[in-house]
């Protein structure tokens, strides 16, 4: 088992809201709640969860976007969350992010090149004009694009051609970690698959390490190796990917596989619907947040905060009720899969 | 559910925009037909000409010169009558949408009105088409977001848009839509912006309320899942055209154009997840611009099965080939 390259330590970020301009008592949205998770040197981990779950937030910590209100980001050995910007500044260049929207994410009035090679720029990693028109020429290759797309400009480009040039400008950097926020969420699902197995395969030659953030699990499902679940800020379930898809553990999880839709009309299915909505994070439920919408809910639930418990090696879960016997994900049967 | 007395008959539906190029043909030739109670699926790419056709049968395309709309759309409207959408006056439209057809659009949050409360933007549809008076209309209102699900309705009338979340947004959208109780409900992609566990409410919910009022539905999406939960036909729609038109079940499971394979093929499968071996089967490529199409059939240049000098040269028809499954394809026959 490889060492962490990225380690989050008891993460805490509530960000203030105000009610009125002249408000005193500050309410606090707690957009991460006391999150603890190390990411693998070469893995492919994924956050997954609703909007508003915490997920990007943490992408945004891990980058120093945002700072934690308490708790610690450690990278390659280094704690980044209290590094003065004079000394985050060359760890960053290997941190790189890809943003959901490729529409949004580009700037229309820049050509590609500009896009692709501003990260050069910025770190002052290109000696010469040639070198960087060399290196974007590399770059844009890579992501399977050609050297004369550097003269054009965004809105030439498709979606999917479009998070090409957005995969590029992570990559021009020779990142270590990619932090993919929702890459694919905007896109057709026959590009959808070209982008997932362009990251793929990025990811094998590059040995990059990917924290992909998104909702889509079975996207989620075809990249990863472990996938994190979270909900209200905090983590409710992590396991290998298979083992999470065959054996849920958290009732959250099973609602969100069992919601998938699937490409087959004949499949029989129980499908849980959740009520409700997530409640209101300025107000969140007492104990564990998922009670309120939890088809399993006890009493007891509403009295403490539950505990991210091991259950088996790599196998975590935040739930007290371990009676349940939740289904797999939808057409998996449980028993094909050895535990791995 | 009598789905074979037949609500809407489109024919030979042309759409075309003007641009600097001329006029470019987004829709052509498109011709189906849906019964009552009956959920007809249009998939495709951004691009394949699916929403432009759900705009036309509305009159929702920008008026002539600027686009071109040829063909004919015939609605058995309640009191028996066929009504020629194409030909309507603005008039006699404005008495159609949202009486006997309305639509649910993509994104809730920019197609309600952020300064109206949603009780006003709900009420201002049965007072236009039903003449109701201010009480009435708040009381139908109120009746109406409770139909739709959203708790303590009477109460919610008073909310902004901005107070309430995406799923309950969209429930709001559908309440508006659903207000003069329409034979025909169009939805441009109504899920696609919200989570699973929402998106499976809406569907839970749309599935309900066609049961309850036999209303007849155009779901238009991406999503291969979502058609496979919720339609009864799909049309599958690339560049401008249909490719391939069936029931859901032969569809999913004998598809016989390489498109609606290729479109199968690469939908992440959750059976398969954590199984490194499977890569996701991706088409090449992208959607032909409308305004240059590749000549001959219009997926040939992405096609795997493409034979060159039969695919290239010219454009398949679309026809039928087993009982109410038709494809556009010369090579479907040969096809594995």
């Amino acid at each position: 088992m490889s060492a962490p390259i990225l380690e989050l330590r008891d993460l805490y970020k509530s960000f203030p809201i105000h009610n009125s301009l002249f408000a005193r008592d500050r309410h606090v949205v707690k957009a991460v709640d006391g999150v603890s998770l190390a990411v693998r040197q070469g893995e492919v981990l994924s956050l997954v969860g609703e909007p508003g779950s915490g997920k990007s937030t943490i992408g945004r910590l891990v980058l120093g976007i945002e700072t934690p209100t308490s708790g610690t980001v450690w990278f390659d050995g280094v704690e980044i969350s209290a590094l003065p910007r004079r000394r985050m500044r060359p760890l960053r260049q290997r941190i790189q992010m890809v943003f959901q929207d490729p529409y949004a994410s580009l700037n229309p009035r820049m050509t590609i090149e500009a896009i692709v090679g501003a990260p050069l720029d910025v770190h002052g990693l290109a000696r010469s004009r040639a070198e960087r028109g060399r290196r974007v020429a590399e770059t844009l290759r890579l992501v399977g694009l050609v050297p004369p797309h550097a003269q054009r400009y965004p809105h030439e480009f498709s979606g999917g051609q479009r998070q090409r040039i957005g995969i590029a400008r992570a990559l021009i950097t020779n990142p270590d970690l990619l932090i993919a926020d929702e890459p694919v969420s905007a896109l057709d699902v026959s590009v959808q698959a070209q982008v997932v197995n362009l990251l793929l395969e990025l990811k094998t030659r590059l040995a990059l390490t990917v924290l992909f953030i998104a909702h889509d699990l079975a996207v989620v499902g075809h990249i990863s190796d472990r996938i994190a679940v979270m909900y209200m800020g905090r983590l409710v379930e992590l396991a290998p990917t298979r083992r999470l898809f065959a054996y849920p553990a958290h009732p959250y999880t099973e609602a969100l596989l069992s919601a998938v839709p699937i490409p087959d009309p004949t499949l029989e299915r129980r499908r849980i619907v959740l009520a409700g909505d997530i409640p209101s994070p300025l107000d969140p439920p007492s104990g564990c947040t998922f009670r309120t919408r939890c088809p399993y809910a006890l009493p007891t639930c509403a009295a403490q905060v539950p505990a991210f418990r091991e259950l088996e090696a790599g196998h975590f879960k935040a739930c007290i009720r371990d009676d349940l016997s939740l289904q797999p994900a939808p057409g998996l049967v449980a028993d094909q899969t050895a535990p791995q | 559910m009598g789905l074979n007395a037949e609500l809407l008959d489109v024919r030979h539906l042309n759409v075309s925009f003007r641009s600097s190029a001329g006029l470019v043909p987004v829709v052509r030739d498109v011709s189906f037909r849906i019964g009552r109670g009956e959920t007809v699926a249009i998939v495709g790419e951004s691009g394949s000409g699916k929403s432009v056709t759900s705009l036309a049968l509305l009159g929702l395309t920008p008026p002539a010169p600027a686009c071109v709309v040829s063909g004919s759309v015939t609605l058995r409207d309640r009191d028996g009558s066929a009504l020629e959408l194409l030909q309507l006056s603005d008039a006699a439209m404005n008495r159609v949408r949202g009486v006997s057809i309305s639509m649910v659009f993509q994104e809730p949050m920019s197609s309600l009105n952020p300064v109206l409360t949603v009780g006003a933007q709900i009420a201002e549809s049965v007072r236009f088409h039903q003449g109701l008076d201010g009480r009435a209309a708040q009381a139908r209102a109120a009746e109406l977001l409770d139909l739709v699900g959203i708790p303590d309705a009477a109460r919610r009338l008073g909310s902004y848009p901005h107070q309430l979340s995406g799923g309950m947004r969209q429930r709001v959208m559908i309440a508006i839509a659903l207000a003069c109780e329409p034979l025909l409900l169009i939805a441009d992609e109504p899920t696609t912006a919200l989570d699973v566990t929402i998106q499976a409410q809406i569907l839970e919910l749309l599935r309900s309320l066609q049961d309850r009022t036999g209303m007849a539905m155009i779901f238009i999406t991406h999503n291969l899942g979502v058609v496979a939960e919720i339609a009864h036909r799909v049309l599958v729609m690339y560049n401008g055209c249909i490719v391939e038109q069936a029931n859901v079940v032969p569809l999913f499971r004998t598809p016989l154009m390489p498109y609606t394979k290729g479109l199968l093929r690469s939908v992440p499968r959750l059976d398969l997840a954590g199984l490194r071996t499977a890569a996701l089967e991706a088409i090449p490529g992208q959607v032909p611009d409308p305004a240059s199409p590749p000549p001959g059939c219009g997926f040939a240049p992405r096609c795997p099965q493409c034979h060159p000098g039969l695919c290239d040269a010219s454009e398949p028809a679309l026809e039928e080939v087993e009982a109410r499954h038709l494809v556009r394809c010369f090579r479907w026959a040969e096809l594995p």
